[in-house]
This record gives structure tokens, sequence and C-alpha cells, in this order.
């Protein structure tokens, strides 16, 4: 099992390349059918329930909600750890920060529309992004990760002890981000423009729930649905915008700052404005994260909604994708947010088995499970190398 | 050779790292257009003197002018941009990033494109994309290594690592090219071929700084030569004069000062 588990993962690791290029080779209609019969496949998933992936124990929306933000989170730090070669153990801080200025403006001290908060959120984040950078990317390597860690741990804490951030007891009743389409009119209207019915499966056999619908677009408190939607939403404008970046001079700066940050300097790069640029547009986005957190189902935060392990869940989640390729990361994501979810049959032994898994696969593939394509190559020649090299020893040895 | 215009004016540098003189009162000019060879034994200060004029050190006393213009305090990144590039005698080439990509970090030097056009693929960013590209190609082609731009830095032989960073160096638009011992580990085949290459490169219309362990290379080469010794120049001048020059051949064969005047 295991085995096989194993050879399926480098199967696809090996063909991802081809996979990618026969795609980038398609006509542009092409390429758009293809995009978006996949997203919406995504989008349809926790109406489609699918057996063996549907979490029976948890509601499978409020999941795949989480694993859509978590893998937001991922695209996001990916730009620090993956392009630009920061490490940065204080993501969560980030995370917090938009989930609390969401808290403070839509229902702790303000009432604002959340379509109003989003930008300003993004953008608070972002200037906390650059407000912490600026002093601390002129330190490299490990002592930016301590730095950063440090950073994550000060906002937990002045959460906690900020009266006006709700202290421990955190911000409550923050409102859902505001529903389109008619209102709903309990018991039995649920709103909406329409409502879809999800799928039921009886074994493999699919049929029509008849009590499990979702109302297009309303947020409320019974369906987890709609804020997935928004997130994943969300995520899709995100890994357009990292696809553009990455793959202008700006991506190019960030690869070679993280590759020979001396010589980058010395080639014309400003390393220290695109480490920025990179740290705080992660901030920014890990800030998008945390808004739709905030306003999610329950609309609770605490100051323990931020621990330190947050911080290295997202790590793990990037480095076990493979740090530096956008899909990869997300697949991390949804591993480290989807697993724990799935497993909870298995009561506190889910964490164990998590754990196992994960140190599994840093053993089995420490360049995470969908490497960018450089460190798959880079592999590939040291293979060669070292075939080539077994090779001469043998012919010598027959010569011998 | 008419007298040209000074290009780099390194005026009375000296450095000194705590209790070392690593320089000591060096002055020269490089002149627009030329071939200027930099040679000294080991430890002569011939690398720190690069350093100098990248920013990589600042002076402790004295001035490095590049057009007319101090360099003192100028940040590494903008001293590239005022037109000195250099290659390093130990490579340092953006190893996982393709040939062409390498390459294209050094024509971004140049470019103005912001965050904005980059993300909503503006014109600026569509042209200076297609200028960087073509001008890497064009590069890639002239130091000879264009059937691999697709390949990644360190899957590259030594001998096409040392052709790159010359072509990377190359693509930031530099006024002067400064190749810190570009020959090294290079056999007598690869050395010509690299002379011919500098040549061309001078040809181009850039000026070059060489600093090299190789005296024929030096020799072949270069239009002047400025020899350091224990952080001292001791020496200027055209090729011949230097090769006849006795403080030179007591620095290279290590005859005592007294026994060569």
């Amino acid at each position: 099992m295991m085995t096989l588990v194993r050879t399926l993962l480098a199967w696809i690791a090996d063909h991802w390349d081809a996979i990618i290029d026969r795609y980038n080779a398609l006509p542009v209609v092409s390429k758009v059918a293809i995009s978006t019969t996949i997203a919406l496949f995504f989008f349809a998933l926790p109406i489609l329930r699918p057996p063996i992936i549907t979490t029976n124990q948890i509601d499978f929306g409020g999941v795949m909600f989480l694993v859509a933000i978590t893998a937001l989170i991922a695209v996001g730090l990916n730009i620090v750890i993956g392009y630009a070669g920061l490490l940065d153990l204080g993501y969560v801080g980030f995370y917090a920060v938009g989930a609390y200025t969401t808290g403070v403006l839509t229902s702790h001290h303000g009432s604002w529309p959340f379509w109003l908060v989003l930008p300003v959120a993004i953008a608070i984040t972002m200037i906390s992004g650059v407000l912490l950078g600026t002093p601390t990317l002129r330190v490299r390597g490990d002592y930016l990760a301590i730095v950063t860690l440090g950073f994550g741990e000060i906002i937990r804490i002045s959460a906690k002890n900020i009266e006006w951030l709700g202290a421990s007891a955190g911000i409550k009743d923050i409102p859902p981000p505001n529903s389109f389409g008619p209102a709903a009119t309990p018991p039995f209207d649920p709103g909406g423009f329409f409502t879809i019915p999800h799928l039921e499966w009886d074994g493999f056999v699919p049929g029509i729930s008849e009590t499990r619908e979702t109302a297009v677009l309303i947020f409320g408190v019974r369906d987890a649905i709609p804020y997935y939607w928004l997130a994943l939403l969300a995520l899709i404008l995100v890994l357009i915008g990292d696809r553009l970046i990455k793959s202008s001079r700006i991506g190019r700066a960030w690869e070679a700052t993280r590759e020979d940050e001396d010589a980058a300097e010395l080639m014309g790069v400003p390393t220290f404005k695109y480490k920025l640029m990179a740290f705080s547009l992660g901030a920014a986005i890990g800030g998008l994260a945390g808004a739709f957190k905030a306003s999610s189902q329950g609309g609770f935060i605490s100051p323990e909604s931020f621990p330190l392990l947050l911080s290295i869940l997202f790590v793990a989640a990037v480095i076990v994708g493979g740090s530096g390729n956008r899909w990869g990361v997300i697949v991390g994501a949804s591993l480290v947010a989807y697993l724990p979810e799935r497993f909870r049959g298995f009561e506190d032994y889910r964490y164990l088995v998590f754990g196992l898994a994960l140190m599994l696969l840093a053993i089995w593939r420490p360049e995470g499970l969908l490497p960018p394509r450089r460190a798959r190559r880079a592999k590939a020649v040291e293979a060669e190398i070292e075939a080539l090299q077994g090779s001469d020893v043998e012919a010598v040895k027959d010569r011998g | 050779m008419a007298e040209q215009k000074a290009i780099l004016e390194v005026d009375d540098v000296t450095i000194r790292f705590g209790g070392l003189t690593a320089l000591d009162q060096v002055s020269f000019d490089i002149r627009e257009g030329e071939i200027l060879g930099l040679i000294g034994p080991n430890g002569a200060g011939k690398t720190t003197c690069f350093n100098v004029m990248t920013g990589v050190y600042q002076a402790t006393s004295g001035q490095v002018r590049f057009d007319g213009r101090p360099l003192a305090n100028l940040k590494r990144h903008k001293i590239t941009k005022l037109g000195i590039a250099r290659t390093f005698q130990n490579i340092r080439l953006f190893k996982s990033m393709t040939v062409l990509e390498n390459v294209m970090v050094g024509a971004d030097a140049h470019s103005k494109v912001s965050f904005f056009e980059a993300l909503f693929r503006l014109p600026r960013h569509r042209h200076t994309e297609a200028e960087s590209l073509a001008r890497a190609e064009y590069l890639l082609e002239l130091v000879g290594i264009t059937a691999r731009h697709d390949e990644l830095a360190a899957n590259l032989s030594y001998g096409d690592q040392r052709r790159l960073e010359i072509a990377r160096a190359m693509a930031t638009g530099p006024k002067l090219l400064c190749l810190d011992e570009p020959a090294a580990g290079f056999n007598p085949a690869e050395k010509q071929r690299l002379m011919e290459l500098i040549r061309r490169v001078r040809d181009e219309g850039y000026t070059v700084l060489l600093i090299e362990h190789d005296m024929r290379l030096v020799m072949g080469v270069t239009d002047r030569i400025v020899v350091l010794e224990f952080g001292k120049k001791i020496a200027e001048g055209a090729p011949a004069e230097i090769r006849d020059n006795p403080a030179v051949i007591a620095a290279y064969l290590g005859v005592d000062e007294e026994d060569a005047s």
C-alpha cells in the first residue's frame, strides 16, 4: 500500500512537467475550457459530495472552506518562502491582523459591510508587512526566521492583552459577508436567487438529496458552501496574479535574490525592495485569508485562534507540497487542512497519524510532493551523474 | 593610440581591514574603449580593487570616480545601473534558474516596469520583456551558449558557466565590464577562445577591465596593464613595457627588490 502511494506520487511529480507543457501548448480556447472545467469541478465539490473524500463526522462544506483558506495562505506564504527564499515563521501574525481588522471594523467597533472591510483588511495587513519587513529583512536566513517567529507571538499576545481588541475573550458575532439575493425567511424559505440540491451517495450510486441544499448566494449560519465559494474565488484570482507576477521581471528578481543575494544586487536587482515586496504581498494574502476566517460561520475569533502551531502548519504545508510550486503548495495545504478533519474518527490519535504522515513525507520526498521544475531538473541531473559515476566504477572493476 | 577619455578613475585609494592594508594609495585610470589588465601575484589586492569599484567595499581613503561621478556611498545596484558590471572569480550564477533567465535578470537592470504594469500586462511590460529577451538571446549567441539557453545554470559545464557569467554581466548594459579571472581553470584552447571573446566584447563598444593570472592571456589581449603587488601599484603601461619591467619580473619571479633594481 505504502509503496503504491509512493510510486503514484513519484509518477505524478515526474509527469507534472509534461502535463503542464502540454497544457501550455494548447490553443487558448482549449486552455480556457480546461481551466473552467477544473474550476467548476472544485466549485461543485461540496455539492457533489463524492464518496470516500467526503467527511461524514463534520460538515464537508466547512472542511472545504478550511481547505480553501489554508490553500490561500499557502499560496501567499509560497511567495515569501518559495519565491523570495525568506523563511517566515510568523505568518499566522498576518492572518491574525487580517482577521482582527475585519472583526474590529464589522462588529467590535464599527458596523462596516464586509465587502468594504475586505480591501481595508488587505491594505492594513500589507502595511503591517511593510512595517515588520523594513527593519527585519535586513537580517538574513535563520535570524529572519527567529524575528518573524517573535512577530507571530507578539501579535497573539498583544491581542490577548489589549482590551480594545477584546482581550482573551476575543471578538464574537462578526457578521458574515453580505448575501446576494432575497433574504432568508425562516423556517422554510432559505432565500437567495435559487437553491442547488446536493448529491447523496448510496455506496457509489448517486442520488439527489432531499434535505441538503445550498441557497445562492446566502451567507448564513447553516451552510458553509457559499463561504467556500468565496474563498475559492479569491484563491483563483490570487493564483492568476501569482502566475502573472512570477513570470515577469519581479518573479525573476525574487528568484535571483533567493539564489544569491549579493550577486543579484551586483546585477542591478534592488534586493531589499524586492524582498519587502514579496514579504508584504505574502502578508496581504494572509490578511485576505484572515478576513474570510473572521467572517466565516460562527463569526468568532480570539487570540487562541492564532497559535504559533498554525504558523508551523502553514510552513509545513508549503514545504510538504513543494516550496516554489504554486500547485504543490495547494496540495500541501489541502493535506494539512483536510487530513485531520477526515480522520476525526480516530479522535486524538489523528494528530499522531498526521504527524507520522508528515514525517514519512519528509523522508520520502524532502523536496515536497510537487516541487518546482528547477528542483526536479537539478535532481534529474544529479541522478544522471550518479548513474554515470556508477557505470565508471563498474567499468573500472571490469577492467580490473 | 590617441589619448581617450577616462571612464573610471581610481584616485589614491587606500583600504584597510583592521591592521591589514589591502590597497595602499593606488591610482590608475581606465580609458574608454580599452582593455585594461590588472595583474599581480596572489594577494596583491586585485579583487579588493574590483570590490571597491563595484561598491562591495568602501575605500578607507581616496576616491573612485565613474564618468566623473564619485562612487562612494552609492548602493551596489545603483552602481550597476550607472554602468559597471562584473563577473565573479568563484562563479556565482543563479544556479537553479535557467541560462536564459540568468541573463534576463541582468537585462532587467534598466527595466522600469512596475508591479502593476507586470500584473496587468500593460504595454511597457510587453515591450520591455520582448527587448530583454532579444537582448539576452543576442548575448547568449555572442558568448556561444545559445544551444543551452533552457538548461539550468547549475547544469552547465564549468567553461559555459564562465561564459554565462560574462553574458549576464553584459546584459546589464554596462559601459565598463569587469572580468575577475575569467580564465581560471581553463585549458589553453579555452583560453584562446576566451581571448577572442574578450576582443569581440570590446569591439561591441564595451570597456573591459580584466583581472587575470595568466600572463600570456593578459599580454595577448590587453591594451594596457596595471600591476599590483602587496596592495601597491608597481607598474603601468603597454604589455611590451610591462613584460620588460624589472619590478614586475621581480614580483612574479620572487626576486628580492634589491637584486632587481
